[in-house]
């Protein structure tokens, strides 16, 4: 089968195509060269749509549409946007469009968006018009959850995740604020941070204001949550609420900080890393300058280091939590892209890597399309 | 009728146009007579709080102005402009 991936860049949007044997890519872009894309995301329910968050240095964010592949795109109507501030109300107004989860399967055209400053969006659409989720955006808890701490590039609503059981269990996770769950289609939402270490906070068992870089919810076990975030990589298993630091079982040296995490479509029990360096300054490189994924089996008591094909020595790039996937084939391929443009592909599940194409502007996503 | 010159960023709203025209007895109101013509223009450059973003500078003539209160007069030209905005 031939896979598709899209590939956001800080300059545009670039595609790669496979042939059937994922061994040729054929590279096509940019579109929108210029524009900053931070997501673009195929709509599982009708895989010829797809949405795309965009702004550029100048202007407003924006969000992109297309019915055919990515052919052609349309603006959306109404973008993202906060509702207009009452008097003495703090202003908000949505910086970046950052993220982008199709709805529901019962929900045909519904889509949510995360954005910085921190706000929930939702299209019932195809992203056509987005209006805010008032149940997370104006909660009595809101000013507290989403402060406005200014991450590099802002305060980023990220990881919004649909349980596939129950359209309205849905969670989220802010990058500064932590992951938090709604079961009544977001009208009402609660912390779940338990056991999250926040070693940048004074009170390590606070009920939020944790970092979490990438929430993944397993699609054929709901329960099965993982989450890479900036102090460690961990496993949640609901209905408890305490998550379990699943990256101690890490080589010390390498650690277990990161952006991306992936799971097996497949197999709830696999996952991959790729760990950067989170030591003294935070250089958000690979450690050593010698890159490499990790792979668990068994839901992360253990780990494998797969680097075979990857760069031995002095390769310093960083993978943003977007820029990480994997396709559909039944042996799983595995993908990756990094801030210096390059797009690192394995056909066996993370056992061997070569770069399928580099040169391209500063990677922000890799998302699979089938 | 003012005429209003489009930044290259703006354009792909305008057809490409460098200068269209609009009405309105504020800069708010030619924004948004522009939108009409231009859907989606206004909020690349306006924010939901009616702020004008960060790398939007618009000129009645030769003046910069900071409020879309400002009033025009039947000659004045607009100029938006899009400042730098880094690498």
């Amino acid at each position: 089968m031939a896979n598709t991936l899209l590939i956001g860049t800080r300059k545009g949007l670039f595609t790669l195509r496979s042939d059937a044997s994922r061994r040729r890519w054929k590279l096509a872009g940019p579109q929108f060269l210029g524009h900053i894309i931070h997501h673009v995301v195929q709509d599982p329910r009708e895989p010829r749509r797809l949405v795309m968050a965009a702004k550029t240095g100048h202007l407003g964010p924006t969000a992109y549409t297309s019915n055919d592949r990515g052919r052609r795109w349309k603006e959306a109507a109404t973008p993202p946007a906060f509702r207009k501030s009452a008097e003495g109300e703090k202003p908000r107004a949505v910086e970046r469009l950052f993220w982008l989860t199709p709805g529901h399967a019962s929900e045909p055209g519904s889509w949510y968006a995360g954005t910085a400053p921190a706000g929930l969006f939702r299209s019932d659409d195809h992203g056509d018009h987005w209006t805010p989720v008032a149940g997370f955006n104006d909660h009595p808890m809101n000013a507290k959850w989403a402060a406005g701490f200014k991450t590099p590039d802002g305060e980023f609503l990220h990881s919004v995740c649909v349980d596939p059981r129950d359209a309205r269990h849905l969670y989220l996770a802010i990058s500064i604020g932590g992951v938090f769950e709604s079961t009544d289609g977001g009208k009402d939402w609660t912390p779940l941070n338990q056991g999250i270490e926040a070693d940048f906070l004074p009170d390590s068992n606070a009920e939020y204001g944790h970092d979490p870089h990438c929430v993944i919810q397993h699609p054929l076990q709901p329960d099965r949550l993982y989450q890479q975030n900036h102090c460690g990589s961990y496993r949640l298993d609901r209905p408890a609420r305490r998550w379990v630091r699943i990256g101690k079982r890490m080589p010390t040296r390498i650690g277990d900080i990161g952006f991306p995490i992936v799971s097996h479509p497949k197999d709830p029990n696999k996952v991959w890393v790729l760990p950067m360096d989170g030591s003294t300054v935070w250089p958000r490189t690979a450690p050593e300058g010698k890159p490499a994924v990790y792979q668990s089996s068994n839901a992360g008591n253990s780990w494998k280091r797969l680097d075979k094909g990857l760069p031995r020595t002095q390769a310093w790039f960083t993978v943003l939590r977007q820029a990480m996937c994997a396709d559909r084939e039944p042996r799983l391929g595995l993908y990756f892209g990094t801030t210096q443009g390059e797009v690192w592909a394995s056909s066996n599940e993370g056992e061997s890597w070569r770069c399928i194409v580099r040169h391209l502007p500063e990677i922000y996503s890799v998302t699979h399309a089938a | 009728m003012h005429t209003v010159r489009v930044p290259s960023p703006l354009r792909s709203y305008t057809a490409g146009a460098a200068r269209v025209h609009a009405r309105g007895d504020t800069i708010g109101g030619v924004l948004l007579d522009l939108e009409r013509a231009h859907p989606g223009m206004r909020f690349r450059m306006i924010d939901e709080q009616d702020r004008i973003r960060p790398h939007i500078r618009i000129f009645i003539n030769q003046r910069e102005v900071n409020s879309l209160d400002e009033p025009l007069a039947g000659a004045d030209e607009v100029h938006l402009i899009c400042a730098l905005s880094g690498g």
